[in-house]
Parts: C-alpha cells; sequence; structure tokens
C-alpha cells in the first residue's frame, strides 16, 4: 500500500451509486434535443392517421359517408366500426374488465369519441380528409352529472351491455352502474357512528382532470407482411402489457409482435391504457401493409384519452369529544365516463382505494364505491399517484381538518393524537393492508419545527385580527397534510393486469472489460430510470455507474415486466435490480475465491472488490472478475457473468410525508398566492437526493395544478369545456411557488434495499396541503368546506358569499 | 391542430400588400406576429386562403418621435416596445403593458399593429391606446386614413378597418410630463388574457386630478374606453370615494363574457378592481 491507494470513501464514490446526488444521464440528450420520441420515427412509405370525432355527446349515428373523403387525392383508407366488427375490433377490452369502442358503433357517448379513421399520405391531408367524413346523428339525452346517472328514468347509455348485469366486479344496479365495491366492517362501523359524540359527514369532490403529459399519445404500426410480424413504437408506460394485448387482439403470436416505447415526454398515467388510436394504426398497417403514424393533438390528449379523478367522496368521521377517532366511513359515487378504462389492478374496481384510513389508527372503517357511466370521456386513470391515492389521502385529509374545526382542537394535533405510531408497524389497517414501516410523529414534529408552527398560527390570529377590524383585505391560510401512501404494485396474489401478475425484472450482463448493461421491464417517461437504476448497480456490484448503461421500453430485449406507474419501478424492479446484482455477486465470489485460491467462505465483499478476510491487500476487483467470468472459472462453472431476476413483492411499500404550506388570498379578486411550501418526504432508502428533489418539485407543481385550477368540465349539454392550455391549468415557473423539500429515511423492511418509491408521493400530499390551506384561511369565519379547484374566482365567491365585499 | 392549405405571400412593399388584398379579396388575411391568426388556424377556425405575411414589408418597424406625438410603426414587437427608451421616458404605460403580454417568445414574435389591429378584445393593448387616444393608419389602394382608437372597434373581431386595407402606424399623443400611469391586469397564468384588465393615465396639479383616461380590456365584445369613470376623478383629489365612483362607472359599461375566467358578474367586479389598483398606481407616480 502507498499513498496512491484510494481511500474506502474515495473507492466509495467513484461507484457514483445509492445516496449519490448524480446527474441524470439522460439529460444529456434531452437537453441537446437529441431525444428519440414516437413523432421523431419516420420511415419509409409510412403514412398518417387522424380521426372524424364525434360533435356530439350522445347520439344515435344514422349513417356514414366516407365517400368525398375517399375521394380526396392521397387518401389512403377510411376505417369505420363497419370495417372493424368483422375482425371483432369494433369494441377492445378494458383494463378494469369492460369494453370500450374502437370506433363507434351505433351510437356514440361522449363528445369527440372517434367515429372513422382517415389515413393518407401526409398529415394535413388527413386532418383535410376528416372533414369530408360525413355523420348523420340523432341527439340522444345526456347524462353529465353522476348523481343523475342511476335516475330511474335516466337514459341508458351502454345498450352494447344493457341485459348484461353482471359486471366485471358483480351485480350492476341500473343499467348506467359499473360496479358496487364494499371493503370494511360495515355493521361495526354504523354501531360505532350510532352512538359516537362527534360525528362529521361531508361530500368532497375531487374533480376531473387529466394528466397532461407534454407529449401526447402517439404511436407508429408497422407490419412486415412478408415475415408476418408486426412492429409497434408507441408511448407506452407498460409497453409488454401493449405486446401481449396487441397479440391477443390481433391474433399475431407474441414473439412476432415487437413492441418498442422509445423516450417518453412524461406519462403520468396517461399512458398506460390502450386507445383507438393504437388499434387503428395496426389496423391499417396491417390492411395496407405499410407503416402507420397516429399522433393526438393537445384537444385530443385533453379531451378522450384517459382523464383523472372524478369522484365524489362523502365522508364522515366519528370521535371522542377529545379527538380519538373511532371510525371512518365513506361512500363515493365514481363517474367513469362512457366506458369503464380505469387503469387498475383487475381486482381492485376503485384502486386502492381502502387506503383512504390514511395515517391514522382507526379502529372501524367501512367504504363503499358506485362505479357510474356518464356522457363524457372515459378513464379514470392514476394521474401521478398510486391508484385512486390521492382520492383516498384528500378525503382523510380534509376530513381530519373539518374534525378538527369541529372539536376547536389544531389539526396537527389531533393528526398526532391518531397517528399510527412507531411500534405498531408493521401495521394492519381496518381496510386491510399492512403498512410497512413508517415513523409519523418524528416526521411531523421535525416538519413542524422547520415552519416554525406555532409561531405561523400566532400570525394568523393576528392576521384574522387586523381582517376583522379591516386593516387588511388579505388572509392567511396555514395548510397541513400528513399522507401515507401505498406504491409498488404488487403482490402477484392480489394484483395482476388482465392476468399477468404485477412483478416486475430485470436483468444485469457484465461484459468481460467489466462495463454493464442492464435491461428491466419498466419504462422511464421522465423518472431518470437510466441514471438511478444504475447506481444501485453501482453499489451492488462495484462497478461505476457511468460504465453502466440501462435499457427499457424494447420487449425484444427486455424481460418482461408490467411497466412504470404507480411509483413501482423503484419497489418493484429496482428490487429485482438489486436481487440480480446479489446473483451476479454470488457467482462473483466463487470466481474470486478461485483466482485468490482461497475457499469462498474466506472471502468478504468490500465496496468493489472481494477481499481474503484478514488480509486486505489480497483482492479481486469486480472488473477483474469479469475478466476471468470469461476466461478463468472454477472447473464447472458455466461462463459469463449475468443474471436475470423476476421480483415478486411481498407486500407494497407505504411511503409517508408531512408538508405545510402557507398561503395569502386576496379576498378582493379572490387570488391566493403560496408564500411558503415545505415539503418533507420518508421513501425509505434514497437512491439518488437529487432526483428525488426534482420529483418532489414535479409532483408539487402538479398537486399545485389540480388543486387551484387545473380540470375538465363539462356544461349541461355535455360539451367538453376548456380542453387546450388555454384554459387547462398548467402552471408556469411564474405561477409555481417554491419548493423546500426535507426528508426522514424509515426503510421498508421488506425491500431488498429499504426504498419505497416517491415520484407520487409529492402530489398525494400536495393536493390536499393546498387545499387545507385554502381551507383554513376561510374557517374561521365558518365557510363550511370549499371544493376544489380554488381558481381565483371560486375564492372570490366564496368571500362574496361571507359578505366580505359587502 | 393541423390547418387548412393556404397560399403564402411576401410583399415588399406596402404598395404592394395592398394590391395582393385587393386582387385576392375577401379570402386574404395580412399576417404581423401571427400569434392571434395562426392558433385559429390550427384549430381550423379561421381558414384563409391566402396570407399576406407583412414581416418582408419595409418601413413598417419602428419608433420615431414627432411634435406632440410618438408614431410606432405597425410591425413593431412587444419586444421592442418594452425595450425602447424613448416609450420608456414618454409613454411608460406601453412597456407596462406589453411586458404583460404572453411571454418573452411570444413577446418577440408579436406586433402592436397585429394587437390591435384584429380586434380581439382579449388583446391588451386595444384598450391602452383607447385609453390615450391614439390614431391608427390605414392605408388601401384608394389611400390614407386614420381612425382613432376609440372609434375603431365595432364588435368581437369586428374593426373599422375595411377590407384591402392595411394598418400601418399608431400615432399616440404624449401625455404631459409627470403623468401617472398604470395597467394592471388580473390573469390566470402568463400568457393568459386577461380576466379584466385597465389601462389609467392621469395628471395631478396641487393635489387635484386635472386629467384622467380609463381603458378596460376583456370585459365586453370590444376593448372599452371609461369615459365617465375618468370624468368621476377630475377635480378631486383621487380620494376613496373618488375611486370608488370610478370603478362603479366603469362597471357599469362592462358587459363581459362567462367562460373559464370565471363568470360576468366576477369579471364585472375584477374590472372595477383593476380600475381601482390602477387608479391608485397611477396617483403613486403623478407628479403633482
Amino acid at each position: 500500500m502507498n499513498d496512491m491507494t484510494p481511500t474506502q470513501a474515495e473507492r466509495t464514490g467513484k461507484l457514483e451509486g445509492l445516496g449519490c446526488r448524480r446527474k441524470r444521464t439522460e439529460d444529456i440528450r434531452f437537453t441537446q434535443g437529441r431525444g428519440n420520441y414516437v413523432d421523431d420515427l419516420k420511415l419509409p412509405g409510412m403514412l398518417f392517421g387522424d380521426f372524424v370525432r364525434s360533435s356530439h355527446p350522445h347520439a344515435r349515428i344514422k349513417s356514414i359517408d366516407t365517400s368525398k373523403a375517399l375521394a380526396l387525392p392521397g387518401v389512403k383508407a377510411v376505417l369505420t366500426a363497419a370495417d372493424l366488427k368483422p375482425l371483432k375490433l369494433h369494441y377492445m377490452p378494458t383494463l378494469a374488465g369492460d369494453v370500450a369502442a374502437v370506433l363507434a358503433d351505433d351510437k356514440v357517448l361522449f363528445q369527440n369519441q372517434e367515429i372513422a379513421f382517415v389515413v393518407a399520405e401526409d398529415r394535413y391531408i388527413a386532418a383535410d380528409a376528416t372533414e369530408l367524413v360525413e355523420v348523420e346523428y340523432e341527439a340522444l339525452p345526456v347524462v353529465v352529472d353522476p348523481f343523475q346517472a342511476m335516475a330511474p328514468d335516466a337514459p341508458v347509455l351502454r345498450e352494447d351491455i344493457k341485459d348484461k348485469m353482471d359486471g366485471a366486479h358483480g351485480p350492476r344496479k341500473h343499467p348506467n352502474h359499473i360496479f358496487n365495491w364494499q371493503v370494511g366492517d360495515k355493521q361495526g362501523t354504523d354501531a360505532v357512528f350510532d352512538t359516537a359524540e362527534v360525528t362529521t359527514k361531508d361530500l368532497f369532490v375531487y374533480h376531473r382532470t387529466h394528466p397532461s403529459p407534454l407529449e401526447t399519445c402517439q404511436c407508429v404500426a408497422s407490419m412486415d407482411k412478408i415475415k408476418g410480424e408486426l412492429t409497434v413504437w408507441g408511448t407506452f408506460q407498460a409497453p409488454h402489457v401493449i405486446r401481449t394485448v396487441v397479440s391477443i387482439l390481433s391474433g399475431i403470436a407474441e414473439h412476432k409482435v415487437h413492441v418498442i416505447a422509445p423516450d417518453i415526454g412524461g406519462g403520468f398515467g396517461n399512458k398506460v391504457g390502450v386507445y383507438p388510436g393504437y388499434v387503428c394504426a395496426i389496423v391499417a398497417s396491417i390492411v395496407l401493409g405499410v407503416p402507420v403514424k397516429w399522433v393526438e393533438d393537445r384537444m385530443e390528449n385533453l379531451s378522450t384519452t384517459s382523464f383523472a379523478r372524478d369522484y365524489h367522496m362523502t365522508t364522515e368521521l366519528a370521535a371522542t369529544k377529545d379527538g380519538k377517532i373511532l371510525a371512518m366511513r365513506i361512500h363515493v359515487l365514481a363517474d367513469h365516463g362512457a366506458f369503464d378504462a380505469c387503469a387498475d389492478p383487475s381486482r381492485w374496481p376503485a384502486g386502492f382505494m381502502n387506503i383512504c384510513t390514511g395515517s391514522y389508527d382507526i379502529p372501524v372503517a367501512h367504504l363503499e364505491v358506485d362505479g357510474v357511466y356518464t356522457n363524457k370521456a372515459s378513464g379514470g386513470v392514476a394521474y401521478r399517484c398510486s391508484f385512486r391515492v390521492t382520492e383516498a389521502v384528500y378525503s382523510i385529509e380534509r376530513a381530519i381538518e373539518v374534525l378538527a374545526h369541529k372539536l376547536g382542537m389544531d389539526s396537527v394535533d389531533l393528526r398526532m393524537k391518531n397517528f399510527i405510531k412507531a411500534e405498531q408497524f408493521p401495521y394492519h389497517s381496518a381496510l386491510g393492508w399492512e403498512y410497512d414501516s413508517g415513523n409519523y410523529h418524528v416526521a411531523m414534529q421535525k416538519a413542524m419545527d422547520a415552519v416554525g408552527y406555532p409561531a405561523l398560527r400566532a400570525e394568523q390570529k393576528t392576521r384574522q385580527e387586523a381582517f376583522r377590524r379591516g386593516e387588511t383585505r388579505q388572509l392567511l391560510g396555514i395548510g397541513v397534510s400528513f399522507f401515507t401512501e401505498i406504491v409498488g404494485a404488487g403482490p402477484s396474489r392480489n394484483c395482476d393486469i388482465l392476468g399477468v401478475g404485477m412483478f416486475d425484472s430485470a436483468e444485469i450482463r457484465i461484459h468481460p472489460t467489466g462495463s454493464i448493461v442492464a435491461r428491466m421491464g419498466t419504462k422511464s417517461q421522465g423518472q431518470g430510470h437510466e441514471t438511478t437504476y444504475a447506481q444501485i448497480i453501482a453499489t451492488e456490484l462495484g462497478i461505476p455507474a457511468d460504465d453502466i448503461t440501462v435499457e427499457e421500453g424494447n420487449t425484444d430485449t427486455a424481460p418482461y415486466g408490467l411497466g412504470t406507474y404507480g411509483s413501482r419501478s423503484t419497489p418493484v424492479a429496482g428490487a429485482a435490480t438489486a436481487m440480480a446484482a446479489r446473483k451476479i455477486r454470488a457467482k462473483a465470489q466463487m470466481i474470486a475465491a478461485h483466482l485468490l485460491e482461497v475457499s469462498e467462505y474466506d472471502v468478504e465483499w468490500d465496496i468493489d472488490r472481494f477481499k481474503v478476510k484478514g488480509l486486505p491487500e489480497k483482492f479481486k476487483t469486480m472488473k477483474e472478475i469479469a475478466w476471468a467470468a470469461y476466461n478463468n472459472l472454477p472447473p464447472g462453472m458455466e461462463p459469463g457473468l449475468e443474471a436475470v431476476n423476476y421480483y415478486d413483492p411481498p407486500n407494497m411499500t407505504y411511503p409517508f410525508g408531512a408538508y405545510f404550506c402557507v398561503m395569502d388570498i386576496d379576498v378582493d379578486t379572490g387570488v391566493a398566492k403560496t408564500r411558503r411550501f415545505y415539503a418533507l418526504d420518508d421513501c425509505g432508502t434514497r437512491i439518488n437526493p437529487m432526483i428525488i428533489e426534482g420529483q418532489v418539485h414535479g409532483g408539487l407543481t402538479e398537486a399545485f395544478a389540480v388543486a387551484m385550477g387545473q380540470e375538465i368540465t363539462y356544461d349541461a349539454q355535455g360539451n367538453v369545456m376548456g380542453a387546450s392550455f388555454m384554459d387547462f391549468f398548467l402552471p408556469t415557473a411564474v405561477e409555481t411557488p417554491k419548493w423546500e423539500t426535507d426528508f426522514t429515511v424509515t426503510p421498508s423492511p421488506h425491500h431488498p434495499i429499504g426504498a419505497k418509491g416517491v415520484g407520487e408521493s409529492p402530489h398525494v400530499g400536495g393536493v390536499p396541503c393546498f387545499s387545507n390551506a385554502v381551507n383554513d384561511a376561510f374557517a374561521f369565519l365558518e365557510a363550511g368546506h370549499i371544493p376544489m379547484p380554488h381558481h381565483a374566482w371560486r375564492l372570490w365567491k366564496v368571500a362574496d358569499g361571507l359578505g366580505l365585499h359587502a | 391542430m393541423i390547418p387548412s392549405g393556404f397560399e403564402y405571400h411576401r410583399p415588399n412593399s406596402v404598395q404592394e400588400a395592398v394590391a395582393l388584398l385587393a386582387q385576392l379579396g375577401e379570402e386574404a388575411r395580412p399576417l404581423a406576429g401571427g400569434h392571434s391568426l395562426i392558433p385559429v388556424m390550427k384549430t381550423r377556425l379561421s381558414a384563409p386562403e391566402h396570407l399576406i405575411d407583412l414581416a418582408g414589408v419595409s418601413g413598417l418597424k419602428g419608433i420615431r418621435q414627432e411634435p406632440g406625438h410618438i408614431v410606432i410603426g405597425a410591425m413593431t414587437t412587444q419586444y421592442e416596445i418594452s425595450g425602447s427608451p424613448l416609450l420608456a421616458e414618454t409613454l411608460p404605460i406601453l412597456r407596462e403593458t406589453s411586458l404583460q403580454i404572453g411571454d418573452p417568445q411570444i413577446r418577440y414574435l408579436g406586433t402592436l399593429g397585429g394587437n390591435v389591429a384584429n380586434g380581439d378584445p382579449g388583446n391588451d393593448m386595444p384598450a391602452v391606446m383607447m385609453c390615450l387616444d391614439a390614431e391608427y393608419q390605414l392605408v388601401g389602394q384608394s389611400g390614407q386614413r386614420g381612425v382613432r382608437a376609440r372609434d375603431f372597434y365595432l364588435g368581437a373581431y369586428d374593426t373599422a378597418r375595411q377590407n384591402g386595407e392595411i394598418l400601418t402606424e399608431i400615432r399616440i399623443p404624449v401625455p404631459p410630463r409627470g403623468h401617472g400611469y398604470a395597467y394592471e391586469k388580473l390573469k390566470r397564468k402568463v400568457g393568459d388574457y386577461a380576466v379584466a384588465a385597465a389601462a389609467v393615465i392621469l395628471t395631478m396639479t396641487n393635489g387635484k386630478c386635472t386629467m384622467a383616461s380609463i381603458g378596460l380590456t376583456n370585459v365586453a365584445d370590444t376593448p372599452l374606453w371609461a369615459e365617465a369613470a375618468a370624468q368621476a376623478l377630475i377635480g378631486t383629489g383621487l380620494d376613496h370615494a373618488a375611486i370608488a365612483n370610478a370603478a362603479a362607472a366603469a362597471e357599469t359599461i362592462t358587459d363581459p363574457a362567462a367562460d373559464g375566467r370565471g363568470p360576468a358578474e366576477y369579471r364585472t367586479k375584477m374590472a372595477g378592481m383593476m380600475v381601482r389598483r390602477a387608479i391608485a398606481r397611477a396617483k403613486s407616480r403623478a407628479q403633482n
């Protein structure tokens, strides 16, 4: 050893492994405009598709005349339901056990629904031709309000299934009813409510919004008729699932279907499902034998492909006078639009809504969800959250505030009093989940200390007095939320997509010179997988992250996986990555022992090498071992150094966090300004703190958007309103508050590296925090629950209703 | 998001542009910065067969001073307006307004002429021009004429400009040195049209308001000149009551649409609120 020998810290640092604030490797191409997105793909002879869409929200289609469109030079085909019917492709199965129209058959059920697919030589001709398709409609009465959907005289929307009163999730009560789903102890819960000292009951509406990734949904389908093989490039969060679905629907054997998801410009749940555009592009390519591209525009994206939320949650809490919560009862009316196209695991019609008891030790609870059809676009996807978790957390975190106000208690004190205690983990919730780990009191106290909570409340009191004296027109709101997420779906015993268990996978291959290619079954849409997976491998295998290439999205090369959504990549594929690496390390240990001429039990792992126990100068680095794996192995050992792991998680992971928001509201304009936002996240082991902070910034920004104005609305006639970025609120850097991030670390006990996932936590926790801040500002005026979204005009109306403009 | 087909023309002179307009008739549209026209073409709400791009026309750009007036070429961009030292000194309300239009990318392309000529009630500059009593120069085949901004706006996208005419420049009387000014705009986010906005200029002499003018944006089919509201300020010390009177007078002439920016009632009240705030800020800036 001499002075040049690197220290352990230097060797660890060189790896840029777990815990390193490593810059995102993918950003080199993204920041230079060198990403490779679907719409960048140009193939020889490629045609372009565009949709004829319904101008009516509910109408019978009397006739479709495509002759003028077909006569336009450059138009190659116009597909309608009549063309798809013989292929049995005019409807497609949804992930939720329903079917959805690919092209409207007989009638349309929402405005902008797909009626015909025009294929032309260029994008402009395709658009021109859509205007030449003549559709004759007979307008039908419209159901917009989900509360009217099951009225006895409500128009029947889904005539295709009107006699099928046994749905995918049990009996249906009405032709417009989709399912009734119940969890928990109804009798026990009702009994507690009957005798409780204090109860609350509010309707919390979580409005319809949309994930709105900057890149819309798109694909290129290319059928090679000679080889009988179909290649589909697309914006797919779950490319393998798409391959399986395409194979089943098309009848093309799965090994002859190649699905490739190139770089994706944001997904947020929007790119999980299968859309008519994909099906039509594939059919058109099969029919025409040339590649067909379909690219959604912004209005199509916002008004047709998978909305989020639209949950109407009647939420009740029962408690003692001194604030011990005894029971929770929720009824949800879930507006699913025209088809049940929620992207949830098959057996979960309302996702994981039963996480709604939140971070609290609530002894008994009951949840009931009724899904209904309306004349709106279908969807109900998890927009930057695990399945229905933002809805659940919004419900409990608003209810906590309402209860605290009713009790005259500080809402933080109420939370502290009811938190699940550290020693209760693993904690079994009343609605059936096993929370893996948590330390809620510590997190909340750290957050309170960071924001100076008592001083804020004192300032608020002073402000309220000044407001009452007419010295200020600004209200001060202090928003608090404490959330527990449920992510990493999931154990295959209770989670599957179309029958495929929700495991995930990693394959790691070490080359002779010691660099690595690794492939996963997930698919980054901006999360930074190429950076973080490499860090896991770097720490597990002692190879610098810079020497590791991570590939995803090509179903020909990547092992089968269920994709990226519901914060499942780190909990599931991240675990698979660690497990695959450990298989490699076990083999490497044997090779090292062979090279060092000792027993494998006499060597031990040390950062980037195996060394002989007690003789640190006798070692073989992983790089040396990699070379030996191809030329100098123990007798009888298979050459090479690679491994695959399919990881079926034993449980979900349960990240949590404590958020505070300080907001000033101008009662004269209704304009709310967030002065401070503090987010403490506990996502277990932190792989790359910089990426975590970036994820938190992004999730909070989307939370801010949703809480403060982002929505998809319909007028009473069923016309979709505001489906463009003129009206749909996508905040810019100017509107976005400054984010402060913080953390505690409570590792997951069942995950190989203790990581829990973080991408969606800030959205889940952020939305109720903003909404609570708004509500808190007005609470001293007894405003009651103020529904989202908190547009300026809505807050002005609240103030007006309270007589503040007199 | 895919426009219909159109022919593109790029004349070099006003005469050439006017001749093209006359020749091509109603299916031709002049194109300035394109930030109103191109989006409506992409959504196919508008499908002109000919676009006459004014970008190559000489003499339509620039800011110059004449006795008592500032003259701004129609193709002068919002960016150039916000960066002009001459305007900062003589007409600071223009800089304040232009900086509230769109975002930097839009301001590099968007022009003053386009903003005032197309008659979109959401555009910001028309109300400012009414407030300042600007005059628009229109050139057609039969010659040139001036139309006051206060007479120019007839309805949504309906103006006194005749087919075949091009708006070439804007002449603005320079307000007295030391005047107070403000453009108060309430909007949902950067780049959005106003929920309501108010342009105010005024002068103060010995503690009394001696001149005032008020324009309102996006609270009716056209931009509005709030004459009575301004009149309510003259001779007062711009005290609370005078400002309240002006705001109330402004509110009465509004007739806003209900849209994503809020119900009509809200937008009317916000017009009043913007008037209040603009007056207060203008007062704080006025030399006495």
